[in-house]
C-alpha cells in the first residue's frame, strides 16, 4: 500500500485507507520519538526545502524536526508575502531553488491552491503546510492521530470545530479528514465566521457554545485571529469570550467527558480559558508531539514512494 | 473591387429572407441580393453554401489595453482578434493608462483604429464617467461625445457615490449616451476572488457575494428611473440581477444590460481547477444564476451579449490564484460559445442571436443600424452555425491567451467579416 498521489496537497479526496496508512506509519515514528536517540536514516541524501511565505513558528519547527529526525538535508526559506508580491514570482523562486537539485518542498502560503500551483510548475514532491484558507493537511492528520490515540477510534465520534471557520484551513482539512474517517462533524461560532453553505458538507452548525459542548465528544478550538476585527466579524473580544469561549464552568456544567484540542497558538482566555487549556481534558501538548510523528510519516511515505 | 457571395442565408432581423441567395458587393456596398447571380470576370466569387451572413456583430465591452498595457493587447492585435471572432465593430473600455477621459485620447483611439488592419474593424471608444476613473468629478462628457465617444463607463470600478451617478445620468441624458455601470459594492466585494457559495467554502477562497452586484444594480436602477437617464448594466451575473432589470423595464426605466459568454457557460464549479483563467470579475456564479441568465436572454430581459474581453499576459496569470488579475479574453470564442450554449440548446434562434450581437448594442449606443439590403454599406459577419471546432489558443490572434476554454469543443464559428470595403476570411 502506498499513497495515491506523489504530493500531499490536501485531505479532500484522500481515501480512508491512505489516511489509515499515514496514521499507522506515524505510530512507528511516535515510538522513535520516545527513544534516547530520536533519529533514523530513512531520508538520508534527500534534500527538503521549507518554503514559508507566512510566518509560522510552530509548523515550521515541527516540519524541520521531522525532516532532521529522518536524516534529510534541510533548507529553510522564509519571506513575507509583501516581498513575494513585489519581487520574483513564486514560479521563478521555486524553479530557481529546484535548479539546485532538491527533492521535496514543504510550503506555507497565503493563497488557496498555492501548493497545487507549485506542483504544476516544478517537479519536486510538494507537501502543503497551509495554503490560505484552504487546507492544512498535516495539521488535520495530527488531529486525527491525537483523537484516535485518546479515544481509540474516530468512526462515530462527534467532533465540533469551534471559532473562525471562515478563514480556517485547519477547519476545512479537519472536515475532509474527519468525514472520510466516519466521524460526525459540526462547527460552532458566530454566524459571521461560518462560511456560506458549509452545511452541504454534511455537518452541523451551532451558534451556541453550550449546545456544541453538550453534543460533542471532542472540541477542536481554533485561534481567533485578532486582526479580523477590522471587518466587523464580531463586536469585540470581550463579547466573543463571553459567548463563545470554552471555559471550565461551561465544561463542568455539561457534566461529561470531553476532549479539548487546539492547533495553537492559543489566545489564552479568549477562545479558550487557561484552566481548560492546561486542564485534564486538554490534549493540546500531545497534539504537538504527534505533529512531529505524523509529519515524519508523511515525509517518509512521500519521500520513499517510487 | 467586386465580391459575389453565392448561396448564403441572410439572417437580418430587419430583412428576413428564408432562401439562400447571392449577394453582390461593389466598392463596399451591397449592389444586388438575388438568386442565381452570375459573376463577371473580375468579381471575387465565394461560395458560402451552409454559411450565413448577418449584420456585422459588435462587441460593446472590450479591453484593448492600448495605451499603457501593450504587452497584453494592442489596438492592432485586438482588432485582428475581433475580426477573427466575427466582430466588425468593438467598443473599447477606458481603463487604459492614461485613461480615456479627454477628447484627445478619444480622437487618438479612433485614428489608431482606422490605421490598423486597413481599418477593417470599427473601433469606438467608451470614455470614463469620471475624471481618472476616480468616481468623484464628471468627465467632460459633451466634449468626449463630440470627439466620438459612444458611451461612458468607469468599468473595472463601480461609480460608488450615488450622487455622482445621479449627475452623470442626468448629464449624459442630454446627449443621449448611455452610462455603462460596472455594478459592484466595494466593501462587500473587498478581497474576494470568486463567487460566495459552497465552492468558495470548499476551496477556502475569499468570496465575492452576489449581493455585491445586486445592491448596486438595484440602487442604480432607481436612480435611472428617477433621472430618466440611459443606464446600461455591464456583465450582469446573478439571478437577482435579471429580476431587477426585468422589474425596472416593466416600470419604464431606460435600462439595458449585457451578459458575457463565460457567465452563461461556466459556473463557480470551474474554479475547483484552481485555473487562474476562471478568475474574473464579476466571478463565475452558481448554476441557478447561469440558468437565469440564459432565460433572461431568451425572454429579452438581457439585451446584449458582450465579451468583456480582458487580455492579460501569460506570466500575469501564471501566479497563485489570490494574486492573479481578473479577466479572460473573449473575442475569439464568443460566437462559438453563444451558438453552442444558446442556439443549440434552444434558448435563442439565430435571428435572436443576431439581435443580441448586432441590433441591440447599436440601439443602446445610438449607432446607425446595420442591415443587409441593396444600396446599404456592407458590414457583415459571416458564420457557419453548424461548424464543429476545437478552441486552440495557439491560433488566437489576440496577444493574450488567458481563456478557460482552450480545448473546448464548440459548434458554430465565424468564417470571416466584411467591412469598410474589405473581406477578411479566417484560415
Amino acid at each position: 500500500m502506498a499513497l495515491q498521489n506523489r504530493h500531499l496537497l490536501g485531505l479532500e479526496g484522500v481515501s480512508k485507507e491512505e489516511i489509515k496508512l499515514i496514521l499507522d506509519t506515524a505510530t512507528t515514528f511516535r515510538e522513535v520519538l520516545e527513544r534516547p536517540i530520536k533519529k533514523v536514516p530513512t531520508l538520508q541524501g534527500k534534500t527538503i526545502v521549507n518554503l514559508f511565505f507566512e510566518s509560522s513558528t510552530r509548523t515550521r519547527i515541527s516540519f524541520e524536526l521531522a525532516e532532521r529526525r529522518l536524516s534529510a538535508d534541510v533548507v529553510n526559506f522564509s519571506a513575507d508575502m509583501s516581498s513575494l508580491k513585489k519581487g520574483e514570482t513564486l514560479k521563478d523562486t521555486a524553479r530557481n531553488i529546484e535548479a539546485m537539485k532538491i527533492d521535496m518542498v514543504v510550503m506555507r502560503h497565503a493563497s488557496p491552491g498555492a501548493a497545487l500551483f507549485l506542483s504544476r510548475v516544478i517537479d519536486s514532491v510538494i507537501i502543503n503546510a497551509g495554503d490560505g484558507g484552504h487546507e492544512h493537511p498535516t495539521q488535520a492528520l495530527l488531529d486525527l492521530y491525537s483523537i484516535q490515540e485518546k479515544h481509540k477510534r474516530i468512526d462515530g465520534l462527534k467532533i465540533c470545530i469551534v471559532g473562525d471557520i471562515s478563514h480556517s484551513r485547519v477547519a476545512l482539512s479537519n472536515i475532509y479528514g474527519l468525514k472520510t474517517m466516519g466521524a460526525e462533524v459540526a462547527v460552532c461560532g458566530p454566524a459571521t465566521l461560518i462560511p456560506s453553505e458549509i452545511e452541504k458538507h454534511g455537518i452541523g452548525i451551532f451558534n451556541k457554545i453550550d449546545d456544541a459542548i453538550a453534543w460533542a465528544d471532542v472540541l477542536n478550538v481554533l485561534r481567533i485571529q485578532l486582526e479580523r476585527q477590522d471587518r466587523s466579524y464580531f463586536p469585540s473580544l470581550r463579547e466573543y469570550r463571553k459567548y463563545f469561549a470554552v471555559t471550565k464552568e461551561r465544561i463542568e456544567r455539561a457534566e461529561k467527558q470531553i476532549t479539548i484540542m487546539h492547533p495553537g497558538p492559543i489566545n489564552r482566555d479568549v477562545e479558550l480559558s487557561a484552566d481548560v487549556a492546561d486542564g485534564k481534558h486538554s490534549i493540546i501538548l500531545q497534539q504537538v508531539l504527534n505533529g512531529v510523528a505524523v509529519r515524519m510519516a508523511v515525509l517518509y511515505l512521500l519521500g520513499t514512494r517510487s | 473591387m467586386k465580391y459575389l457571395f453565392k448561396n448564403t442565408i441572410i439572417i437580418d432581423p430587419a430583412n428576413l429572407i428564408e432562401e439562400p441567395v447571392d449577394v453582390l458587393i461593389v466598392d463596399g456596398r451591397i449592389e444586388k441580393i438575388r438568386q442565381s447571380l452570375s459573376a463577371s470576370k473580375n468579381d471575387q466569387e465565394i461560395d458560402l453554401r451552409g454559411n450565413i451572413i448577418a449584420p456585422g456583430f459588435i462587441d460593446m465591452h472590450v479591453h484593448l489595453r492600448e495605451p499603457g498595457f501593450e504587452y497584453k493587447e494592442t489596438i492592432e492585435s485586438g482588432s485582428m482578434a475581433a475580426a477573427a471572432g466575427g466582430f466588425t465593430t468593438v467598443c473599447c473600455m477606458p481603463n487604459t493608462n492614461p485613461v480615456i477621459d479627454d477628447d484627445s485620447m478619444v480622437r487618438w483611439i479612433i485614428e489608431k483604429g482606422k490605421s490598423v488592419n486597413q481599418g477593417i474593424v470599427d473601433i469606438y471608444p467608451i470614455a470614463t464617467i469620471t475624471k481618472s476613473r476616480q468616481g468623484k468629478e464628471l468627465s467632460p462628457m459633451m466634449e468626449l461625445a463630440d470627439a466620438g465617444a459612444v458611451a461612458f463607463s468607469d468599468d473595472g470600478s463601480s461609480v460608488d457615490n450615488a450622487e455622482v451617478l445621479r449627475r452623470a445620468m442626468e448629464y449624459s441624458a442630454m446627449i443621449n449616451k448611455p452610462i455603462i455601470q460596472h455594478a459592484e459594492e466595494p466593501n462587500l466585494a473587498k478581497g474576494g476572488v470568486m463567487n460566495e457559495g459552497f465552492v468558495s467554502t470548499s476551496l477556502g477562497m475569499p468570496p465575492i457575494p452576489s449581493i455585491s452586484e445586486t445592491v448596486v444594480l438595484a440602487r442604480d436602477l432607481l436612480i435611472a428611473n428617477y433621472t430618466k437617464g440611459k443606464y446600461h448594466a455591464a456583465h450582469i451575473s446573478t439571478r437577482i440581477s435579471v429580476e431587477l432589470i426585468r422589474d425596472a423595464k416593466k416600470r419604464g426605466t431606460s435600462a439595458s444590460c449585457e451578459v458575457t459568454p463565460h457567465h452563461f457557460t461556466l459556473t463557480d464549479e470551474a474554479v475547483r481547477s484552481f485555473d487562474t483563467n476562471t478568475k474574473m470579475n464579476p466571478p463565475l456564479r452558481a448554476y441557478d444564476d447561469l440558468i437565469s441568465l440564459k432565460e433572461g436572454l431568451r425572454d429579452g430581459i438581457i439585451d446584449v451579449i458582450a465579451t468583456d474581453h480582458a487580455p492579460h499576459s501569460f506570466d500575469e496569470k501564471q501566479v497563485e490564484y489570490l494574486f492573479a488579475p481578473f479577466g479572460i479574453v473573449g473575442l475569439e470564442t464568443a460566437i462559438g460559445l453563444a451558438i453552442t450554449e444558446l442556439v443549440q440548446t434552444g434558448y435563442l434562434s439565430l435571428n435572436q442571436l443576431v439581435e443580441k450581437l448586432s441590433v441591440n448594442p447599436r440601439k443602446i449606443l445610438n449607432l446607425p443600424q446595420v442591415t443587409i439590403r441593396e444600396g446599404e454599406k456592407a458590414n457583415l459577419t459571416i458564420l457557419n452555425p453548424e461548424l464543429r471546432w476545437i478552441v486552440e489558443i495557439e491560433k488566437f490572434k489576440s496577444r493574450s491567451v488567458n481563456t478557460p476554454f482552450n480545448g473546448r469543443k464548440l459548434i458554430g464559428r465565424a468564417i470571416g467579416i466584411f467591412n469598410n470595403g474589405q473581406l477578411l476570411l479566417n484560415d
